[in-house]
């Protein structure tokens, strides 16, 4: 059934080396549209490479990024950076949290709508002149972004610096931002870190919703299990830079290869000469 | 019982207190010797040195006695200490546009207020030169967060280019300011390709460098520059066509000869000072409205994380580019009018000292504080020649030497007492609760 529509986004072969060190191996996965894609893997799996490589702030070493969107292909391995924002259409956010901080709430999300406001200034000269067709779009901008300050309930704090709003907020904010790009493709690195039981509740519903409104992808690197096991359709397991299972939330669970890489080897045979005679000696 | 408390601690840190001011003085002594107790004195063509210990040694005591009896008041009453210096009164919207109305009114009266002289006026000639030296690099500096130390590279293009165009081509100030304007933002991206990739302390020093080079250009040109002799006989800008010479050249008016004046240097100078007092009006209005424009919002986006604005899609090297270019060119016409106020340009006027006046305003006034680089231009322009009126007081006469020393101080002052410029306040670029209560 997976197979039947196209996929958003079909990575090929991904393969990503710092000199001597393999961080992500031929790695192949899909992720579709209005579907929650996780990606989990043990510290160090490779899961936030794959995001830079998404993005652009890697260059992969081997592989092919297809982005499937209904007008048009993008290979977001030939792409610069802020390209694959502007063009192709991905959002993402950072694990340790990249807002503005010093700029408020409300220019944060504005900030966010800049190639659309750029245009309508007329690249700046048209603003300088204030034509109408600018202030429109800059009334038009700011009602998005209040549209988002009310889903995420930062409405009240819309003027106030978004380095002060506590960390939950933050990260509220942080993925209003990236949506306020007008994404085909939202990649959250990590968004319920540090967030409570309460918080990472709201987040769900806020996921959630932004699937089914927008019908947009999303994929997600995440090491709360209530979180990914909650909302995610499909899971994909990394570990050591390959991808050891790719299936629904509940076969993921099940899957000895992906017990092992979490909870380690189980005893067996293969134990060191010295510890099993050390072990027999006791025994 | 409070009180005997108070004065237990008192009693405690007495050896303490004796100790740090022992410590203050031994640092003045050090200081103190090659600054106070050695002076070098011309003597029949040669250099002999004086000794002054008895001078050295009053300051010593009095840096000892003053260290000793701030640290007894703050032992005394330590809940002075809370207060932590001085605030300005919080500056709202509505204050700040009184404040920078009555600025306006003041700056338009000066050449008429009765105090007002011709050194005044020049002296508030040179100070509006660096607020909108300040207003430019605030651009670069203050809203892009790009550190900048080679800005006077731009200051020197404008200036060079109105004078090789008055030499040359005969041009008239006010069709090259424009021109130097552009070629000093051509020079801004120029300089700003290469620097990209840079951040930072890296920035700087490549900024840096370029000044020195277009400094080293101008020193050695000698065919176009002149060189270190410079360029003489920059024509001033006329008012309507009409010059502020004693004789017309033929087909034209003076000024003096149109309203009846008799020749003298007054209305050539407050005319200046009316130019360089709208060019810099022009640049703040220019500079505002950009912050509020989405390129505005990206530079400050940018200052604080490029990273976050690469994954929003704006474009960091058109967007450090175009702020390199717009500083460049408000230093461009900064420049143009230098040349034309000066008459004549050298090499010497573009060193890096002025670069790093104009950083220091910036970064003294407030990143990023409009109003603030005014404060500072002032402070930094008008201190150091409030310490050479008191050269010539007899008693004060000495500090009037050390009055790099007076400017140094104020720095250390401000920095100690507002760390984050003399205005610290940024005012947010879109306000949603108050754009909607204006709905």
């Amino acid at each position: 059934m997976r197979d039947a529509k196209p996929p958003l986004l079909e990575v090929q072969h991904l393969t990503m080396r710092f000199g001597g060190l393999v961080a992500i191996d031929d790695l192949s996965f899909r992720a579709m549209p209005r579907e929650i894609t996780a990606i989990i893997g043990p510290n160090g799996a490779g899961k936030t490479t794959v995001f830079n490589c998404l993005t652009g702030f890697y260059r992969a070493s081997v592989g092919r990024l297809h982005l499937h969107r209904p007008d048009g292909d993008f290979y977001l391995e030939q792409m610069d950076g802020f390209r694959i924002a502007r063009e192709a259409g991905i959002a993402r956010t950072f694990q340790n949290i990249r807002l503005f901080a010093g700029m408020t709430v409300l220019e944060n999300l504005v900030v966010a709508q800049h190639n659309r406001l750029m245009r309508a200034s007329l690249y700046t000269v048209g603003g300088l002149v204030g034509l109408p067709g600018y202030r429109r779009a800059e009334d038009a901008a700011v009602a998005k972004a209040r549209q988002w300050l009310e889903r995420i309930d930062l409405v009240k704090r819309a003027d106030e610096p978004a380095g002060s709003l506590p960390y939950g907020a933050q990260r509220r904010l942080e993925i209003a931002r990236a949506m306020c790009t007008e994404p085909v493709l939202l990649c959250l690195d990590e968004p319920a870190a540090g967030l409570n039981a309460r918080e990472s509740g709201e987040l769900n519903e806020l996921l959630r919703a932004i699937r089914d409104e927008y019908g947009i992808g999303v994929l997600l690197i995440e090491h709360d299990m209530t979180v990914v096991m909650g909302i995610s359709d499909h899971v994909i397991v990394l570990d050591y830079g390959r991808k050891i299972a790719d299936d629904t939330p509940e076969a993921v669970r099940a899957d000895p290869a992906v017990i092992k890489a979490y909870l380690g080897e189980e005893e067996s045979e293969e134990l060191p000469l010295e510890v099993t005679s050390d072990r027999e000696r006791k025994a | 019982m409070p009180g005997d408390a108070r004065h237990r601690n008192a009693q405690i840190a007495w050896i303490g207190l004796l100790k740090d001011a022992a410590l203050a003085a031994g640092v003045t002594l050090i200081l103190a010797i090659p600054l106070v107790g050695l002076q070098a004195k011309e003597v029949n063509g040669g250099l002999t040195i004086n000794t002054r210990f008895d001078v050295m040694a009053i300051a010593v005591a009095t840096v000892f006695c003053l260290r000793f009896l701030f640290n007894l008041l703050r032992a005394l009453w330590p809940a002075r200490r809370s207060g932590a210096g001085w605030h300005l009164p919080a500056l709202d919207r509505r204050r700040l546009a009184i404040v920078a109305l009555l600025a306006v009114v003041f700056a338009v009266a000066l050449p008429f207020l009765p105090f007002s002289s011709r050194y005044i006026i020049s002296l508030a000639t040179s100070v509006l030169i660096y607020v909108m030296l300040g207003w430019g690099l605030n651009v670069v500096v203050g809203l892009a967060g790009l550190l900048d130390l080679g800005y006077v590279a731009f200051y020197a293009v404008g200036a060079y280019l109105f004078a090789l165009s008055a030499q040359w081509l005969h041009l008239n100030f006010w069709y090259a300011l424009p021109i130097g304007g552009v070629l000093a933002a051509s020079c801004g991206v120029l300089l700003g390709f290469p620097v990209l990739r840079l951040r930072g302390d890296y920035l700087a020093i490549v900024t840096l460098g370029f000044g020195e080079i277009i400094h080293i250009v101008l020193q050695n040109w000698v065919p176009v520059t002149g060189g270190p002799v410079g360029l003489a006989g920059i024509p001033a800008p006329t008012f309507l066509g009409m010059p502020f010479s004693r004789t017309a050249p033929p087909g034209t008016t003076t000024f003096y000869d149109y309203f009846g004046l008799d020749f003298s240097p007054e209305p050539r100078m407050i005319f200046l000072y009316y130019v360089i007092l709208v060019l810099a009006l022009i640049t703040n209005a220019f500079t505002l409205r950009l912050r509020k424009l989405p390129i505005g919002r990206a530079w400050e986006a940018l200052r604080e994380d490029e990273i976050a604005c690469r994954a929003l899609g704006i474009n960091p090297t058109t967007t450090k580019l175009s702020a390199f270019a717009i500083g460049a060119m408000l230093g461009g016409f900064a420049g143009c009018f230098f040349a034309t106020k000066q008459n004549f340009i050298s090499p010497e006027s573009f060193t890096f000292i002025e670069s790093a006046i104009v950083l220091a305003i910036v970064v003294l006034g407030g990143m990023g504080s409009q109003l603030g680089v005014v404060l500072a231009a002032i402070v930094l322009v008008t201190l150091p020649e409030i310490g050479r009126q008191f050269a010539s007081v007899p008693i004060i006469g000495q500090l009037g030497e050390l009055r790099m020393l007076l400017f140094g101080a104020a720095m250390v002052a401000i920095m100690v007492w507002r760390p984050r410029g003399l205005i610290a306040h940024r005012e947010p670029s879109l306000h949603l609760h108050r754009r909607e209560r204006a709905a």
